[in-house]
């Protein structure tokens, strides 16, 4: 319980960081864009966005620094995020929900893949140490340092434009519209193939290294040992005695990689012109639409914290030790 | 690497300055180094080398200027007279190339230095000291872990015109240092309680030199591969926001000319111009990585004997998947042996 309490307190407290961040990166920076926007467009944006503008972006420099935070807060709490200069003034909460749902299917189902595929390789190469599969540890390696992008741009060039067996943009067929047909979703898969397949392979080899590495660790332990002696097949020692122990650092390193992930895919999500989050933020970026850019951040925080949470459920759920901790 | 091992080794010279500990002054700094002194190590070193040597005499090495542009020569595969071809500028890849190492580099080296600085602060602090200050150090830490570091650099790149490179550098940095303050702070917990550190607190030892001079030296490995880890994490940072186009391209690196290549059409054809340019940061990616491996086998020597152990094991006719079975099986099948 203590353990949970603990663990709410520091997501509570990263949020509310993150929002922080988020408040005060407009008002440090240097230049004003958004009220040479409103100046430019007077008339067609509407009062009430206005307001919502000058709360999040410090406009209203009569109030103080306080009110400022606090109508900033309750900006949030409604819901309201701006509007979006570049997507013809939607609201930015609605622009961005139509984006999230691809980035979290593409990268969310990309990622567990890497994460299980690599997780099992590096137990079976830590098993059997010392023999051929050793030789798959430069190989990861190598694949864990190759840029996203770059594996990105030669696989398209590779399997789509020469060989032409998969889209090379886009998440479904220009025309046709998101539905629940089977053509759709085939569609789909076959747009989403080479997007995952670069994550899972430029995300893998960190995965099989970590595990592997815990795995000789956790080998040379006595209850390993002793799980040995007493005879049990080597199989339920690799994956219930060994394995069980060794992902745990796995876990809590795959928490911590997320950020990281989200990096990785934005640019992924940029090469492939996939119409997710990243994308988004990369169009914002050279809209130079600061609303959406803010809004975007601070989803892409919240959706890496909820992830965090997810994470640490799965390691209560394996270690019993953090449910009964003490400390 | 002398950069990081130096503040470490530093202290220990002013330490040794008293009469008695100055003949061990020779072999400890030998000590610093030790983590380096294996294979995977030195091999990485020795192509990080490569790379500092071709930046450091970039004019020297590349033939032409990288920005030299030759309209007689546009989009040439490689050739005698341009190694890795042009781009359809006519300019020469190679030294393009060559003189992109300078930025990676110089962007990478600051951005570690300047993480692993606070890493260093804010872990051994945090480290040492108890009660609510470690805690919300360690609280600070993990917020810096949690957010997303490229989406926030792209913001606060794309607020200015021209960033300099220097606010690159930094903003790599404050995203980058956490994970070493994590791993810092967990070791400097455990070294805290020690007699040797309790018997430098009896003696009155002050604080920093309590940390610098008794820490510090036991924790250059970690201090050494949280660098290297951070520069791999800035070259890819500084590679990516060049080719997203959030860098200008008059920051000449490896991540502006896949920018390049990508703006004008260079996939799927024009080979030469865009797979040189990602290789170079694999493979210094996989240098700086080898250095981390050499450093990890160190640090925890299980990693180091493991293959060679299950090797020899091996030789000898034993069965290896596992610790203790090898030798049951072995003389389960003796006896079978024998029997039979």
């Amino acid at each position: 319980m203590r353990f949970i309490l603990r663990r709410m307190a520091f997501y509570l407290f990263t949020a509310w960081a993150a929002i922080t961040i988020n408040f005060f990166l407009p008002r440090l920076m240097k230049g004003d864009p958004i009220s040479a926007y409103l100046a430019r467009n007077q008339g067609k944006v509407s009062p009430e966005s206005i307001e919502s503008l000058t709360t999040l972006f410090g406009l209203d420099s009569d109030k103080s620094m306080l009110q400022q935070y606090l109508d900033y807060w309750g900006l949030l709490f409604s819901g309201d995020l701006g509007v979006s200069i570049s997507n013809g003034l939607a609201p930015v909460s609605a622009v961005i929900a139509s984006a999230l749902p691809w980035t979290l299917g593409l990268v969310g189902i990309a990622t567990v893949l890497s994460f299980l595929i690599g997780t099992s390789l590096g137990s079976v190469i830590g098993w059997r140490r010392g023999s051929r599969a050793d030789w798959a540890v430069p190989f990861a390696t190598f694949f864990s340092t190759v840029p996203y992008f770059w594996m990105g741009l030669i696989v398209i060039a590779v399997f789509s434009t020469t060989l032409g067996w998969f889209p090379a943009s886009h998440a479904y067929d220009k025309g046709s519209q998101p539905e629940w047909s089977w053509d759709f979703i085939g569609q789909v898969i076959a747009h989403g193939t080479l997007p995952a397949l670069t994550i899972v392979v430029a995300s893998l080899g960190g995965w099989v290294l970590g595990m592997r590495n815990m795995m000789i660790t956790v080998l040379d332990e006595d209850y390993v040992t002793v799980a040995q002696a007493k005879g049990l097949r080597q199989r339920r020692v690799l994956t219930h005695y060994a394995s069980r122990n060794a992902v745990l650092p796995q876990l809590s390193s795959f928490a911590l990689a997320l950020g990281f992930i989200v990096g990785g895919t934005l640019v992924m999500e940029l090469v492939f012109s996939y119409p997710g989050v990243g994308k988004l933020l990369l169009d914002a970026t050279s809209a130079k639409d600061y609303p959406l850019m803010q809004g975007l951040f601070l989803v892409i925080t919240l959706a890496v914290l909820v992830a965090n949470i997810l994470a640490d459920v799965a390691y209560a759920a394996l270690d019993p030790r953090t449910r009964q901790m003490e400390s | 690497m002398s950069l990081t091992t130096a503040p470490a080794t530093a202290p220990t010279d002013d330490a040794s300055a008293t009469e008695p500990q100055r003949p061990r002054r020779a072999p400890r700094i030998g000590q610093s180094f030790a983590m380096f002194r294996n294979g995977k190590s030195l091999a990485g070193l020795a192509i990080l080398g490569v790379f500092v040597v071709v930046a450091v005499l970039a004019p020297l090495i590349a033939p032409y200027d990288p920005l030299e542009k030759d309209f007689m020569a546009l989009r040439q595969p490689p050739s005698a007279a341009h190694w890795l071809g042009t781009t359809h500028m006519g300019e020469d890849v190679f030294s393009q190339i060559v003189y992109g190492t300078r930025g990676v580099l110089v962007v990478g080296f600051l951005a570690g230095v300047l993480a692993t600085l606070v890493a260093v602060i804010v872990g051994v602090v945090a480290g040492y000291v108890a009660g609510w200050r470690s805690e919300s150090l360690s609280a600070l830490t993990n917020v810096f872990l949690v957010i997303p570091g490229l989406p926030l650099i792209i913001i606060v790149a794309s607020q200015y015109e021209d960033p300099p490179l220097m606010l690159i550098a930094g903003v790599l940095a404050i995203t980058g240092w956490a994970w070493g303050a994590r791993v810092l702070r967990a070791q400097t917990m455990s070294l805290r309680n020690r007699d040797f550190v309790q018997a430098a607190k009896a003696n009155g030892e002050k604080l920093w030199r309590i940390i610098a001079v008794e820490m510090l030296p036991n924790l250059t490995a970690i201090i050494a591969s949280s660098f290297v880890g951070t520069v791999t994490a800035a070259v890819l940072g500084l590679t990516t926001l060049a080719f997203i186009g959030v860098i200008p391209i008059t920051n000449l690196n490896w991540g502006t000319i896949l920018f390049w290549a990508q703006q004008n059409g260079a996939f799927p054809d024009y080979w030469w111009w865009y797979i040189p340019a990602g290789l170079c940061i694999a493979l210094l990616g996989m240098a700086l990585s080898l250095v981390n491996f050499g450093i990890d086998e160190y640090v925890n020597p299980r990693l180091r004997s493991a293959g060679e152990r299950a090797r020899a094991a091996r030789r000898k006719g034993l069965q290896v998947d596992g610790g203790v079975t090898e030798v049951r099986t072995v003389s389960g099948t003796g006896d079978d042996a024998r029997a039979g």
